[in-house]
């Protein structure tokens, strides 16, 4: 469960850069929508997946730097994917550049915590 | 509303003003034909406050020493906009528009909060007539004159036609003097552009000889945020042929042009026009404003003249250039929807000028407009500021129990205000 939720919130949020790279591009305003709902949608199983890892942390069994790693990286994705979501409520190309600045890393930041997060779980082999 | 949902809805509140940056709004003078204009800001969130509806109970609007105010109407459903008939009798608009649909997850949440801030009462989409038979001002009379239209606005007569602009066309009914219900189904002038109705209101006034009818169409965003193609025929007054339908842009760059009135010594169209929110309490003044024909007021490239929103792209220098610089700020956020010319019989401080009903503001932590002013005019232009005409919708407990939108001067000497959160029609007269 905690692999699916992981896997499912990055290419959400890599779909939101895309769409911040098309609405810079084109100043067409549909991808900024299509922007704002894959945020809230890559938020959904971050933090479900960001509470598996806080979970998995406090329990028994940690080995190594790696499962703190990936709930910081985790959190971290959150906490800006969140501001991320805010400043996609702006109007228009207020979004920008803040916006694309923070899908950027956003979508890093969450592709390295999936990237973690399936180390330590194949390390336990929970994958 | 129940008890728990008026919490979560506080603390909704609580959260967007906490978070929103500074929660004051620093004094600016903004009312007159030169106002100041700050830096453009917004915070991680819009400052949202949504004063407390509450019952107005005992209390009355405040009106000025030596005038009196009575509600000549109760349990209306949501007037906007009035007409004086001329045996006396007043027609009321009664409804709610818009279609709109939430594009981004923001659209949910504001939408939800700002319905917090106006009446449950669903849409009436009919025409109610008020009538004082006896003369006592009491308005005992009240029939329904048509009923199934489409948010019905804006509202004008001319000799035996009465024309009333719902949010999707402009439509008219046969109208002899004395009549209280419409004879049968009003025959169609043109449509409105309405494929998408953000800003729904549709403003109407009638040119001085009747041959040309001017109707005032809102933006469909705040600002482009539903992209260009939804702005195809909005932000604009239209001049509307009366006999065939025929219509043209008579002035653009109107962002929303919610009340028009032609002035009765020069035959000018003014309008009150509410301009763009979300880069500070103190962006962008609402304003009054003589319509020049052929005008570009701005929206949404740039506002009070050439001020650059950098919120719209692609941008257009020339029209930037070209956009006029409105004749009068009414400050920012104060929600103008009502206006009228005024008349001797009011009284000699408020003989010349115009009456301005103010909706009252959502955008800012400290709420401004809940009000009905009156802006003094001297050879046909604005000249001085503006004074209170009625008060008290937004009490001093924080609580809110009236929104005036449409004002109407009565030639007989009386202010005629709707207001859609009591969903009363307010008379205030000089007290003999």
């Amino acid at each position: 469960m905690h692999a699916v939720l992981l896997a499912g919130a990055v290419p959400l949020f890599l779909g939101a850069l895309l769409s911040d790279i098309a609405y810079a591009a084109t100043y067409e305003i549909q991808w900024s929508n299509f922007a704002s709902w894959l945020i809230a949608g890559g938020l959904v199983p971050g933090i479900l997946a960001l509470l598996f890892a806080a979970i998995e942390l406090f329990r028994a069994d940690r080995s190594g730097w790696r499962p703190r790693v990936h709930v910081l990286l985790l959190l971290a994705s959150c906490v800006l994917g969140f501001i991320n979501a805010l400043i996609h409520a702006r109007d228009a190309w207020a979004v920008m550049p803040g916006g694309l600045v923070l899908s950027i890393i956003v979508a890093a930041l969450a592709c390295a915590a999936t990237w973690t997060g399936f180390s330590t779980l194949r390390a336990r082999g929970a994958v | 509303m129940s008890r728990t949902h008026q919490l979560a809805v506080a603390a909704l509140i609580t959260v967007f003003c906490a978070c929103s940056g500074k929660g004051s709004d620093p004094d600016a003078p903004q009312v007159g034909p030169d106002p100041v204009l700050p830096e453009p800001r917004r915070g991680l969130l819009p400052t949202m406050t949504i004063a407390e509806p509450a019952p107005w109970g005992d209390r009355q609007p405040l009106v000025p020493e030596g005038y009196t105010v009575v509600a000549i109407a109760n349990d209306l459903k949501i007037p906007r906009q009035t007409l004086v008939l001329p045996n006396g009798d007043i027609l009321v608009a009664e409804g709610r528009g818009g279609n709109a649909p939430a594009l981004k997850p923001k659209d949910v949440i504001a939408g939800y909060i700002k319905s917090k801030g106006t009446t449950a009462v669903e849409s009436g989409n009919r025409l109610t007539l008020l009538r004082d038979g006896n003369g006592d001002g009491s308005y005992e009379e009240q029939s329904v004159f048509a009923e199934n239209l489409d948010a019905p606005y804006g509202l004008a007569l001319v000799d035996d036609a009465l024309y009333v602009a719902n949010q999707d066309a402009l439509v008219r009914f046969d109208y002899r003097d004395g009549q209280v219900r419409a004879s049968g189904p009003p025959a169609k002038v043109t449509d409105l552009p309405s494929a998408i109705n953000h800003h729904w209101t549709k403003a109407l006034a009638a040119g001085p000889d009747g041959r040309f009818l001017y109707v005032g169409i809102g933006s469909n965003s705040n600002i482009t945020e539903r992209g260009m193609v939804a702005e195809v025929d909005r932000a604009m007054v239209w001049e509307v042929n009366a006999r065939t339908g025929a219509h043209r842009p008579y002035a653009t760059g109107l962002r929303n042009p919610t009340a028009l009135s032609i002035q009765p010594e020069t035959g000018l169209l003014w309008a009150v026009v509410n301009e763009r929110d979300e880069i500070g309490p103190n962006l962008v003044p609402d304003y009054l404003t003589s319509v020049q024909e052929g005008g570009f007021y701005g929206w949404p490239y740039s506002y009070w003249g050439q001020n650059v929103d950098q919120r719209v792209r692609p941008q257009d220098p020339q029209k930037v250039a070209s956009a006029i610089v409105p004749d009068y700020s009414l400050g920012s956020h104060v929600a103008a929807l009502g206006l009228d010319f005024s008349t001797p019989a009011m009284g000699n401080d408020f003989a010349d000028g115009v009456f301005v009903g103010e909706h009252g503001s959502w955008n800012r932590a400290e709420p401004v407009g809940y009000k009905v002013i009156f802006i003094p005019f001297r050879n046909g232009r604005p000249s001085g500021p503006p004074i209170d005409f009625v008060t008290g919708f937004f009490g001093e407990d924080g609580k809110t129990r009236g929104r005036p939108v449409g004002v109407t001067v009565d030639p007989r000497g009386a202010l005629i205000v709707a207001d859609d959160l009591s969903n009363t029609v307010w008379r205030v007269v000089r007290r003999n």
